[in-house]
Order: C-alpha cells, then sequence, then structure tokens
C-alpha cells in the first residue's frame, strides 16, 4: 500500500528528529543538530535493507516518490513565505555581510571538493586525459 | 461573491496553496521554455517568483511570513513550512546512492567546519568594517552570516543587544535567499554537478532553506546529498559560534 512508504518516510523523520533534538541537548546547543540528515540516512539505509530482502513493493515506493516529488513546489512554497522584506530591511551591513559570505563559500566548493578525492579516483581522470590526449 | 471566494480560500488554505503553486509551476516552467529555451531552469524561475511574491507579501502585511502572512494564502505557511518541508527533503533521500555518501562523508565534515568558519570571519570582518568593535555584536554579526539562526542563537547566549541581533537575522536572510537564486547562475563555474561537490556545497552554504532551493534550481538529483550536509550546519554553528569563535574574537576585541 502507498500509506506503507509515506509512514516508513514518517517514522524515519521523526525518529531523526528526535535523535538531532538530543544532540542538540547533549552538546547543550539550541538546536536540532543535523535531525533531517540522520533521518535521510535512517531512510537510504532501510530502504537498502528492505530491497534487498524484497520488502518494499511499487506501491510502497510509490509512497516515497511522491513525496520526493513534492520537494521543487514545496520549496517554491518555502520561497514564497521567506522575509524577503525584512532581508532587504536590514540595511546595507546586513547585506554585504550575506552577499560576501555567500561568494566566499561558492569559491571554496571546488577546492574542498578536490581535497577529499581519491587517489583512485585521480588516476582514473588522469588516464582519461592521458587517452584524450 | 468576492467575500464567498475569499471564504472559501481561506477555509481551504493548503488546498489553495496547492492550487497557487501548481499554477505558479506552470508558469515558471512555460516562461523557461520559451524566454529561455530552457537554459534557466523552470523551479529556478518559479523559486525566484516565490520570493517576489514573499517580497510583495511582506510589504503589504508588515509581517515576517512574506505571502503566508496573506489570510488567503495562509496554507503556503503550511505546505511550505519546515514540517513539510523536511519531509520532501528526507524523501529525497530515496534516490540517494549509499555509496557516494560514504566516500563523500570526511569531505562533507571538513566543509561543514569549513563554512561554519570563513562565514563567521566574513560577518566579522564586515561588521569591524562598519564600525562595530565589541566582541558581542561581532560574534552577533558573523553568526548571521552563518545563517539566521547561529545569530540570533549566539546573540542571545553573548548578550548582543536586539538591534545586532536583527541585523544579524537580516544578514542569514540575505544569505539564504542569495543561496536560492545564485546557486543555478554559478553552478558551473563551480563544478557543482555531481554528489561529491553537493556534500561540500551543503556543507559549506548551511542554510537548509538556501541549499534546498538551490539545489532545486539547479539538479535535483543533487538535493539529498547537499541537504545532508546542511542540516547540521545550523547546529555546528550554535555550538561553535557563541563558545571557540566567541573566545577567539574577544582575545582580539576585547
Amino acid at each position: 500500500m502507498v500509506v506503507y512508504g509515506v509512514a516508513l518516510l514518517a517514522i524515519c523523520m521523526l525518529i531523526g528528529v528526535f535523535l538531532g533534538d538530543m544532540l542538540g541537548q547533549i552538546l547543550n546547543v539550541e538546536a536540532n543538530v543535523g535531525g533531517v540528515g540522520i533521518a535521510m540516512l535512517m531512510l537510504v539505509l532501510v530502504i537498502d535493507q528492505l530491497k534487498k530482502k524484497d520488502k518494499l513493493n511499487q506501491k510502497s515506493q510509490d509512497g516515497l516518490t511522491f513525496w520526493s516529488s513534492m520537494y521543487i513546489p514545496i520549496v517554491v512554497a518555502m520561497a514564497a513565505q521567506q522575509n524577503v522584506a525584512g532581508a532587504l530591511e536590514g540595511g546595507p551591513m546586513a547585506i554585504i555581510a550575506g552577499v560576501l559570505s555567500v561568494l566566499a563559500c561558492f569559491a571554496l566548493v571546488p577546492v574542498l571538493s578536490k581535497i577529499g578525492k581519491d587517489k583512485s579516483e585521480e588516476f582514473f581522470e588522469n588516464n582519461e586525459i592521458d587517452k584524450a590526449n | 461573491m468576492q467575500d464567498t471566494v475569499l471564504a472559501l480560500f481561506e477555509k481551504n488554505n493548503l488546498v489553495t496553496a496547492f492550487a497557487v503553486i501548481g499554477i505558479t509551476m506552470y508558469i515558471s516552467y512555460f516562461l523557461s521554455d520559451k524566454l529561455t529555451k530552457g537554459r534557466l531552469h523552470g523551479s529556478a524561475i518559479a523559486i525566484i517568483i516565490g520570493l517576489a511574491l514573499a517580497y510583495f507579501g511582506g510589504i503589504q502585511t508588515g509581517g515576517e511570513n512574506g505571502l503566508a502572512d496573506l489570510q488567503m494564502f495562509s496554507g503556503i505557511g503550511l505546505m511550505g513550512g519546515a514540517m513539510l518541508r523536511d519531509l520532501a527533503i528526507v524523501a529525497t533521500a530515496f534516490g540517494a546512492n549509499l555509496e557516494e555518501i560514504k566516500k563523500a562523508g570526511f569531505t562533507g565534515v571538513l566543509s561543514l567546519f569549513m563554512g561554519v568558519f570563513v562565514s563567521f570571519f566574513v560577518g566579522v570582518l564586515v561588521a569591524l568594517s562598519f564600525g562595530y568593535t565589541d566582541a558581542a555584536s561581532l560574534t552577533t554579526i558573523g553568526g548571521g552570516a552563518a545563517t539566521y539562526i547561529v545569530g540570533p542563537v549566539a546573540g542571545g547566549a553573548v548578550g548582543a543587544s536586539s538591534e545586532v541581533i536583527a541585523l544579524s537575522v537580516a544578514a542569514g536572510l540575505v544569505k539564504s535567499i542569495l543561496v536560492m537564486i545564485g546557486t543555478p547562475f554559478v553552478a558551473k563555474f563551480i563544478g557543482l554537478d555531481n554528489p561529491r561537490s553537493a556534500l561540500v556545497y551543503g556543507g559549506l552554504m548551511g542554510t537548509t532553506s538556501g541549499v534546498a532551493g538551490g539545489l532545486a534550481a539547479t539538479d535535483p538529483k543533487l538535493v539529498p546529498y547537499g541537504a545532508m550536509t546542511a542540516t547540521f550546519f545550523t547546529g555546528l554553528g550554535c555550538l561553535l559560534v557563541p563558545s571557540i569563535l566567541y573566545f577567539i574574537v574577544r582575545a582580539f576585541a576585547g
């Protein structure tokens, strides 16, 4: 049934957010620490197991697919309720601080992406270049 | 007649939101196709329209929730609120590849720390150049440059003035909006086209809504990787900013 997939998703999210809240309390931080990320990891692992045992039928998968395909419309609704007016009313300092921090982080994306690559991946890439030459 | 329709929208607010967002998406994909020949993704246009509507709503009502503060559009607040947003983000993990996450795990953690540090110090430098010299204000504005949640949390912890806290929230909002709008335009230049760079991007940017919007507008397949790291960012920021980073700033600013 479709609802099985939706329920699996809901349970993963609730457990993840709960663990994120607990992690926040342990660290003495007034925020949820990675609840959604934990939920995502849990969902990936559970689905992996269920698929191996062939326990996740097409109908149940449809329940998951529906919510993941509602992602973009939900993000558009999220955009429509941002405090855009408040952001602009913050004045030049707030705008400059926001803009510069985004630019600095954009610039770091390619730098950090390179750092973690394993040797084997680089080896393959070099080989491809060699072949191209 | 008009009142009846308005009452209908208010009473069925979530259903109204589905209709309004669906129409917005249709118009956006139409514009993307006709005006930009698909070069600018339909969802990027939809997000920009959403932000423009949010600005309009904010000006109209003076509230903080954009279009959702208009009674007839209150369902937008539910549809795009944290609960359903997080549910949809978790659902995107359904398409994620576990191996990719394992391979880039360490880089993801590194990018989280780098993201918090870099945003924070950029914020501190900007605050310094605008004449702030006390450690509490500098830390709070630096926190705001991380995310709009870290700013007020840090501000409360180090005892910043409410004026400075408001500024830090504004800085964080600017960041999140700019990440949403800017990502599709810079994606090509920063190599944001594979799971590894998406994990790094999520960790560096950190604003969940910004990353969620930015990746949706760039390539929805990358969403689970970016979102997974981004959701740890605010927590890490709330941990580091009022503690270690505040001490560092205080050592220099006094």
